[in-house]
């Protein structure tokens, strides 16, 4: 088999989804770690904190050059699960010119299965918001405050996300992107998996159940920072 | 007039002998002989992979959108095999001999030695190709016993051996029409063969989707369209299986191997209203654990549960101490009718009876408390134990006549009755599966050759794929080398031109006829007066009666007929009427059968033939041959007979008392 | 036992030959006994239709007995009708109530077009299996059956994948219009059984191109089809076929 016949047949397309999908589920774990650092200044924690152990953390991903040349790698990851979604979801779609009448419907499968494309779509569009607040600013027009640590100076991306989710209509995207993410992932997490030709039935199980807790704690982290943020619950 | 070719020699060595010495065909050679295949059921497809992968070129046609669609496929219980596997004394001779003694002795004694000495390269060859039989944990092959047989030979996949032999067969099948040896017509059915100077050369088919004739040349013609039950209009073969293109070869002067034997199976879901289109077989293993029985009382309109044990009738077990509820099909069958007939059948129809497993599941569930070393437990406890293993046993059956009857079987005793299920009769075949016309070959149900007037369990799959398989690669080569120089005969010859002609004008006609009555009116009817006359039993006025009624109903047919639609399109009720059209003419020349064969034999019992005790007499005296009836013309037939030689297995009668 | 008459109203896809753009017609029938199977039911609409000298509706059927896969019927927006694990022939009439609307439509698909009515060409399925979808063994090659054992679970397994009858309610009820789990069954089967080996990945290899070049969809795990299989092909084979594939595509030499 050639590479392009794998690559252009269904389960080659799929595949390239797959991993794209689960690499993408790795830069999550990443993400909301780094992001989870806010909320070290919670009282419980260090309410002295005020940011600092995040903003070094984002300081680091920021100039770490191994990280950024992973970035380079993220978003030929993120461009090809988008367009490899897309051109999927238009030939799938095509394969039944005559629609029915009465729909399957939930009968058969959960919404969401069905609505990749468009929970997709809903997240690539919030990710636009998401990129104007925060990276195109750190990386490019660096408009950002800077603050100093120990004589270092760096970023402080935490006033920044102070100041961006102070605006309760961000907030309400930001939940609403972490929602589309979580029934993403609903479906994504496990589905991967099965693509990737998981077929142990005691592996089976153990991801899915797996599956529905990442898709439930990795969005709830990053909706909750918009959060506490926008309540105070962090300062 | 009839000749058998078998080979001569001691029986178990025919078959040898044959293959030693019969003619052969050189690979170039085959690959100019074209042979035409009809029906890819068991027998079907795997005589088209067998031939194709010797290198002829096959042309299959079967009427189902898919060769996967046959009938084999709703085979549920089995298929018999000589391995011994089970080392509890099988042997090729002991296959041989039940299946000529379940046969009542009417069957040739070469064609069933042969039968069961290729009865164990069926499984190899199945399991090679794939089928998924039972195994036990050391992943060898698992048995069951079946039947009435006293050992164990039958080879299963749970209740789906008939779906997994023939999506063996098909996917052999693909594979050569994959590589270009076997081309696969479907929804396509055979209207006619074509003869030509005495031999079969070829056929007329319609394309069922666009309504076209099509002439196609073979130097041989292979009809492998199964069995006629659906003469009965009810029966448990499928909704399309029919007696078309074995009528045609008939019509044609193939001879009719003993029309009138038909297998009437006991355990059947009985029929619901007039409604019915069909009916459902359940597996005969569910007479080895549920008792049988009727009330005591006639009319008796209480539910079952509340008739006490001691006003119940469990009318095998009475009449046949020794067999119990495990008698032959036939036997279950006629006791089970002559309840009902006496006024003692069960249900709204009154014409059932019941299949009872509330002993059994006590009895399971008795047997589990031991087993688990339970005590002080209650009588709930002890049927929901026994329930949980006769789930485990029957649960697919159950579940089937629940969705059927909306009854649950685990409370509520099942209701069954007889129904049609298999035709031993067919189209005769010599030694050589050829019938009486030169170059026509008839395999599997079709033909008449292996189950005399009863066929065994289990012993259907075998014989399609023997034949398939094992039998026609051989037999073939016999007549085709012959051919070798017989090039392909251009199919604008008169013969097919002629034979064209004369399928489109009967199209015509029927279209024509624009009458008042659907196909399906007049073919419940048909089927009425066969079951009620040519069923399970038969006596000489009824079946008279049922000559005369039938040609009347002929007449009816050609003058009041209604097809909607046109010709040149998709026309099921123009396809349907095709075959009832056959059905009719078939099912005169059963009752002439039945009316000839004065003796019971097998299936066949005729009233008056009967002892005492109201069992099956036969006649050896009168009625040790197979009846071969040749077409003569309109409602005219001459009997041909092939007398009966046992040379080994000599005739007894049978008794299970 | 009991017998209850219902008086329904259908609504059926009536399209007179694959060129047609066809439509739905609505049919009323009356004292329909709910002991009667759907396509009984069907039966007795047929009948009185040609009476009228209208024309019946045509629809695929053989067996009626569940097995032989050709019933093919989208009702009420599920293939083969309400009941889990069930076909067409084998609902049952108990499903519904007097005064029903029945929606009754063809298999969608453009790999399955539609040939009249009710009935849809399925013949992309038997070129899949020509692709492969068999063990390349000539009769007469077969060593003896108990040469080979077979660890009974996997021969179980192979048992449930086989069980497949083809109907193609899995295409039906996939919204990709995916033969995946039709492959899968099939890939399934043959993969795991030793006699199966030789041509593991020459077959997966060669029944999804051949899937692919027929017009179904890719699989995107959503489960419909394995809800709605009257054999209950379990998803798990899909799974399997994916394994089956990357691992010939991966390792391919060429």
């Amino acid at each position: 088999m050639k590479w392009s016949e794998f690559f252009t047949s269904s389960i080659g397309k799929k595949f390239v989804m797959s991993l794209t999908g689960l690499f993408l589920i790795s830069f999550l774990i990443i993400h909301a770690s780094i992001n989870a650092c806010i909320f070290a200044d919670l009282p419980i924690f260090d309410s002295n904190d005020n940011g600092e152990i995040f903003n070094k953390a984002a300081h680091f991903m920021g100039a770490t050059i191994l990280i950024r040349i992973l970035e380079y790698g993220l978003f030929v990851g993120l461009l090809l699960h988008v367009y490899q979604g897309y051109l999927l979801t238009v030939q799938n779609k095509a394969k039944r010119k005559v629609g029915y009448a009465v729909n399957l419907g939930n009968r058969g499968s959960k919404w969401y299965s069905r609505s990749m494309g468009l929970l997709g779509t809903l997240i690539l569009l919030f990710l636009v918001v998401h990129l104007a607040h925060f990276w195109v600013k750190a990386r490019f027009t660096h408009t950002l405050a800077p603050i100093s640590y120990n004589g270092k100076e760096m970023h402080d991306m935490f006033s920044e996300m102070k100041m961006v989710f102070s605006n309760p209509l961000v907030v309400v995207i930001y939940v609403l992107g972490c929602i589309s993410l979580a029934y993403h992932l609903a479906h994504g997490f496990q589905s991967a998996f099965r693509t990737i030709g998981v077929h142990n039935n005691r592996y089976n199980i153990m991801l899915t159940s797996l599956g529905y807790g990442f898709a439930i704690i990795v969005p709830l982290v990053f909706a909750l920072m918009p959060i506490a943020m926008y309540l105070g619950w962090v300062a | 007039m009839l000749n058998s070719k078998i080979p001569s020699g001691p029986l178990d060595q025919k078959w040898t002998e044959f293959k030693g010495h019969c003619k052969l065909v050189n690979p170039a050679n085959k690959r100019k002989l074209e042979i035409i295949i009809v029906g890819t059921g068991l027998a079907g497809a795997s005589a088209a992979s067998s031939l194709g992968e010797l290198g002829y070129k096959v042309k299959a046609f079967c009427f189902q959108d898919s060769p996967r669609r046959a009938h084999s496929i709703a085979a549920q219980g089995g298929i018999n095999a000589a391995k011994n596997y089970q080392n509890d004394g099988d042997s090729v001779f002991r296959l041989f001999y039940d299946t000529i003694k379940g046969g009542d002795y009417r069957a040739r004694e070469a064609n069933v030695h042969r039968l069961a000495e290729v009865s164990g390269n069926i499984i190899d060859q199945c399991v090679a190709a794939g089928v998924p039989f039972a195994r036990e944990y050391g992943g060898l092959l698992s048995n069951r016993s079946f039947g009435g047989t006293q050992v164990q030979r039958t080879f299963y996949a749970a209740g789906q051996t008939g779906q997994q032999l023939l999506i063996g067969a098909y996917q052999s099948l693909e594979r050569q029409v994959a590589l270009g040896n076997v081309t696969m017509y479907s929804r396509h059915e055979m209207l006619d063969i074509v003869k030509i100077d005495g031999k079969a050369r070829g056929i007329i088919a319609r394309n069922l989707v666009t309504g076209k004739l099509e002439r196609h040349f073979g130097h041989a013609v292979l009809l492998c369209s199964g069995g006629y039950g659906n003469v009965f209009y009810l029966s448990t073969n499928a909704m399309g299986s029919n007696v078309t293109a074995a009528w045609k070869a008939h019509l044609k002067g193939a001879f009719f191997g003993n029309p009138c034997f038909t297998q009437i199976h006991p355990t059947c879901i009985p029929v619901s209203g007039d409604h019915q289109s069909k009916l459902t077989l359940m597996s005969e293993s569910l007479r080895n654990d549920g008792r049988i029985w009727v009330p005591k009382k006639q009319n008796d309109t209480r539910r079952p549960n509340e008739i006490p044990e001691e006003e119940r009738d469990y009318y095998l077990e009475r009449r046949y101490p020794a067999f119990g509820n495990l008698v032959p099909r036939d036997v279950a069958s006629r006791a089970a009718k002559e309840r009902c007939d006496a006024g003692y059948g069960v249900g709204t129809s009154k014409q059932a009876v019941y299949l009872d497993y509330a002993d059994a599941i006590h009895r399971y569930g008795k047997g589990e408390v031991n087993k688990r070393n339970l005590e002080n437990v209650s009588e709930e406890e002890v049927i929901r134990l026994g329930k949980e293993v006769v789930k485990e046993k029957y649960g697919n059956l159950f579940d089937m006549y629940e969705k059927i009857t909306g009854e649950n079987p685990y409370e509520v005793p099942m209701r069954i009755y007889p129904a049609v299920h298999y035709t031993m009769g067919g189209l005769w075949v010599d030694y050589e599966l050829m019938t009486s016309v030169q170059g026509l070959y008839c395999l599997g149900e079709a033909n008449f050759s292996d189950h005399g007037a009863n066929r065994l369990g289990a012993s259907a799959l075998m014989q399609g794929l023997a034949d398939g398989y094992f039998v026609i690669p051989y037999t073939i080569g016999n007549y085709l080398a012959d051919e070798i120089m017989t090039k392909a005969i251009p199919t604008d010859h008169p013969a097919f031109v002629e034979a064209e002609k004369e399928v489109a004008d009967r199209i015509n006609r029927l279209m024509n006829i624009k009458g008042k009555q659907s196909v399906e009116s007049l073919h419940k009817r048909l089927g009425k007066i066969m079951w009620d006359k040519c069923g399970m039993a038969r006596n000489e006025a009824g079946l008279k009666e049922a000559i005369v009624e039938i040609q009347a109903l002929r007449k009816e047919f050609w003058s009041d007929l209604r097809i909607p639609g046109t010709i040149e399109e998709m026309n099921p009720e123009l396809d349907k009427a095709n075959r009832v059209a056959d059905f009719i003419e078939l099912g005169e020349l059963m009752c002439l059968d039945a009316l000839n064969r004065r003796e019971s034999c097998g299936g066949h019992f005729r009233e008056e033939s009967q002892t005492e005790e109201g069992e099956a007499k036969r006649n050896d005296d009168e009625f040790s041959y197979v009846a071969a009836w040749e077409y003569k013309g309109e409602h005219q037939w001459e009997l041909h007979k092939e007398a009966l030689n046992f040379e080994v297995a000599k005739p007894t009668q049978r008794s299970y008392k | 036992m009991s017998s209850n008459t219902m008086n329904l109203t259908l609504k059926v896809w009536k399209q007179k030959n694959s060129q047609d753009t066809g439509h739905f017609e609505t049919y009323q029938v009356k004292n329909i006994s709910d002991e009667m199977s759907f396509l009984e039911m069907f039966d007795v609409l047929n009948e009185e239709l040609i009476a009228e000298g209208k024309e019946p509706i045509t629809f695929d059927h053989d067996c009626r007995e569940g097995i032989c896969g050709a019933c093919s019927m989208y009702i009420d927006g599920k293939p083969h009708g309400p009941w889990l694990a069930n076909t067409t022939c084998q609902l049952h009439m108990r499903a519904y109530k007097d005064g029903d609307t029945i929606v009754v439509e063809p298999w969608r698909a453009n790999a399955f077009p539609v040939i009249k009515d009710l009935m849809v060409d399925r013949t992309a399925f038997d070129r899949i299996i020509q692709a492969g979808g068999y063990i390349s063994v000539n009769t007469g090659n077969a060593q003896d059956a108990n040469n080979l054992p077979i660890e009974k679970q996997l021969a179980d397994d192979s048992f449930a994948a086989a069980a497949c009858i083809g109907c193609g309610a899995c295409v039906a009820a996939c919204k990709n219009s995916s033969a995946m789990l039709f492959l899968s069954a099939k890939v399934s089967h043959l993969a795991l059984l030793p006699q199966g080996e030789p041509e593991r990945k020459i077959r997966v290899t060669n029944m999804l191109a051949q899937m692919d070049k027929e017009g179904f969809g890719a699989c995107t795990n959503t489960g419909a089809c394995e809800a709605v299989c009257p054999k209950e092909i379990s998803l798990t084979n899909i799974s399997r076929l994916n394994k089956e594939y990357l691992l010939a595509g991966l390792t391919s030499e060429k």
